[in-house]
């Protein structure tokens, strides 16, 4: 176990060589069975979700995974979630629902962020000081006077009750606020010389400065809005406002003679779209992830 | 607002322009923050403010309120539900940062092997199941733990011949178990990915060292690497005390809204849930809510402490 590449070789090419760098020793191979083991573990219940979305609860019992032989994979419960449930309609939805909110808090956090950052005004430090306080409680504090506000507003049943209080996470902005810190107050002060409006500088100059946080961002609220149960559950009322994961849990679920395959397609559905974002954001969204984690 | 500030010079005439240019610098930051500090008046800071008043009446729907004094937090003390709730989350929160930290904490010193290869395919195969948001975890778990047709019973009954009949999501005593097995597949590799980073920010000469002076690798561990990253174990410890205790979707979605037989899986957020938005007592709903931010600030005083106490003893 005290094998260790050589350090100076290894600073150089970034990559361990040397004598024992590579070789596989019985001691490295059982750890790569060990860990090829926990991958297994962890990626076998996403396949067998996707096996199971195209099985008949018949072949469910009978195949592990996907039926072979006399039976064969079947695209009925897509049909059926789609036509018996509506279920388009659903995700249509989330997906409205899910870029307005992104949309929404993308441009609350980053341009607050940007006065917090780069400009001194009256109320600044006791604005940020309640934030920051505000920050430590529990979201579920504010469920039941919202939900009161809502009522009294005339919002409950609509996309505003779950939009106008999602919008105003004060996490973001700090978030934004950090990152725009560091950009140089000489780029900012060449911009105002060359005639740049303010607005202009946080449009041309900030945004596309911080714009590897605002990926990050993006992604982060947008799984986060994606994934939101309790507040459009509480909102919500009729079902062609349902968002997926409300469908799923309120006229989908497990009704009725124990619909398996139903449940795992609609669920596949409801999985993907983050999981497709974020293969397209996978760098971004890891640095965001630990960014202020390391630093701090 | 925006079209009027995007090019001002063009729109004022060339004398006037320098008192219109400062104005707009002067009233820029207020313009910049205002919409998002309207919003955060009217939907943060009210409804925390109202739920102080709330934690102290009774409200029966959003329209009969009386006044209670402290009689919700003298009444929650004993309520048999609250202290099965928080005894609940209490054990899924141990679980989480005693069971399931340590466990990502190894992954990640075995996934920062200098001689490991695809690291960063197994890091993205072990982050694969945070992808999948705690609601999805809690249908994918229904389907996953039924008796005779889910995955894992009958994986259970392949490797140790255990009954596939076993009611894991109808058993008061096999509840706990599940949601801690579903959120270790969620979370290890997630909080890998913290420590990971951590450790890759350690110098590798501070082993080097350790090892030339003689400490074995178990020494090297609590010498070099874990004063090294705590800082990040710190933060990883706090927040996922905070995401426990605020366990709410996953055992919903699992339970299908219920908290399981006997309340096995009710935890403080649920019962919360359930007091204010099935019963109607908006009120003590909003008690729970503080007695649990309470609680919370506790807990993260306490870890704060315990964390500066094991500094001062280096």
């Amino acid at each position: 176990m005290n094998e260790r590449p050589n350090a100076i070789s290894m600073r150089i090419s970034g990559e361990p060589v040397g004598y024992n760098a590579g070789a596989l020793t019985p001691a490295r191979a059982l750890l790569y069975v060990v860990l090829i083991g926990l991958s297994l573990f962890m990626l076998a219940p996403l396949l067998w979700m996707v096996c199971a979305a195209f099985k008949t609860q018949k072949d469910m019992f009978a195949y592990t995974f996907l039926p072979y032989g006399d039976s064969q994979p079947t695209t009925q419960n897509f049909v059926d979630l789609f036509i018996k449930y509506k279920f388009g309609r659903n995700l249509l939805n989330s997906f409205f629902l899910t870029c307005t909110a992104t949309t929404v808090s993308l441009v609350l956090a980053s341009l607050g962020g940007f006065a917090l950052a780069k400009y001194e005004f009256a109320g600044k430090k006791p604005l940020m000081f309640v934030m920051l306080a505000t920050m430590m409680i529990p979201s579920s504090v504010l469920l039941a006077p919202s939900y009161e506000l809502l009522v009294n507003m005339g919002l409950m049943n609509t996309y505003w009750g779950i939009l106008l209080p999602g919008a105003v996470g004060a996490f973001g902005m700090m978030l934004f606020r950090q990152a725009m810190l560091s950009v140089p107050d000489d780029l900012i002060e060449a911009a105002r010389l060359d005639g740049c409006s303010e607005f202009g500088i946080y449009w041309n100059v900030i945004m596309p400065v911080v714009r590897p946080m605002s990926g990050a961002f993006c992604l982060m609220a947008f799984m986060a809005n994606w994934n939101n149960f309790l507040m459009p559950m509480i909102v919500l009322q009729s079902d062609s406002l349902f968002t997926v994961p409300i469908a799923l849990s309120q006229t989908i679920g497990l009704t009725g003679d124990n619909q398996y395959g139903l449940l795992m397609a609609g669920t596949l559905l409801g999985v993907m779209p983050p999981a497709v974002l974020f293969f397209i954001l996978q760098q971004e969204f890891i640095a965001g992830l630990t960014s202020g984690a390391v630093k701090g | 607002m925006p079209e009027m500030l995007e090019n001002p010079v063009a729109d004022i005439a060339p004398q006037k322009s320098y008192a219109a240019w400062r104005k707009q610098q002067r009233l820029a930051p207020y313009l910049f923050v205002s919409p998002f500090v309207i919003l955060f008046t009217v939907f943060g800071i009210y409804p925390i403010l109202k739920s102080l008043y709330l934690a102290f009446h009774c409200t029966n729907g959003p329209r009969s309120v009386v006044f209670m004094g402290l009689d919700n937090f003298l009444f929650l003390i004993s309520d048999p539900d609250f202290r099965t709730a928080l005894k609940n989350t209490a054990t899924f929160a141990f679980f989480s940062v005693f069971l399931q930290l340590p466990l990502a904490l190894g992954l990640a010193m075995l996934l920062n092997s200098t001689w490991l290869r695809g690291r960063n395919v197994f890091r993205f195969i072990f982050f694969a199941p945070n992808l999948v948001g705690q609601v999805f975890v809690g249908f994918l778990g229904l389907v996953i733990f039924a008796p005779r047709y889910g995955l894992f019973p009958r994986f259970l009954n392949f490797v140790a011949g255990v009954d596939p009949g076993i009611k894991w999501l109808g058993d008061e005593s096999y509840i706990m178990p599940t949601l801690v097995l579903l959120s270790l597949w969620m979370y290890v590799g997630y909080n890998s990915i913290y420590f990971l980073a951590a450790l890759q920010s350690v110098d590798n000469e501070l082993h080097e060292a350790a090892a030339v002076d003689g400490a074995s690798p178990w020494q090297q561990f609590w010498h070099v690497t874990v004063p090294a990253i705590k800082p990040v174990i710190l933060i990883v410890v706090i927040m996922s005390t905070i995401g426990s205790f605020q366990l709410f979707e996953l055992p919903f979605t699992l339970l299908e809204g219920t908290g399981g037989p006997n309340k096995a899986g009710l935890t403080l957020v649920m019962y919360l849930y359930q007091s204010g938005f099935e019963v109607g007592n908006l009120g003590y709903a909003s008690t729970i809510g503080w007695t649990l931010t309470l609680i919370l600030m506790a807990l993260s005083l306490v870890q704060r402490r315990v964390s500066g106490a094991v500094r001062g003893n280096e």
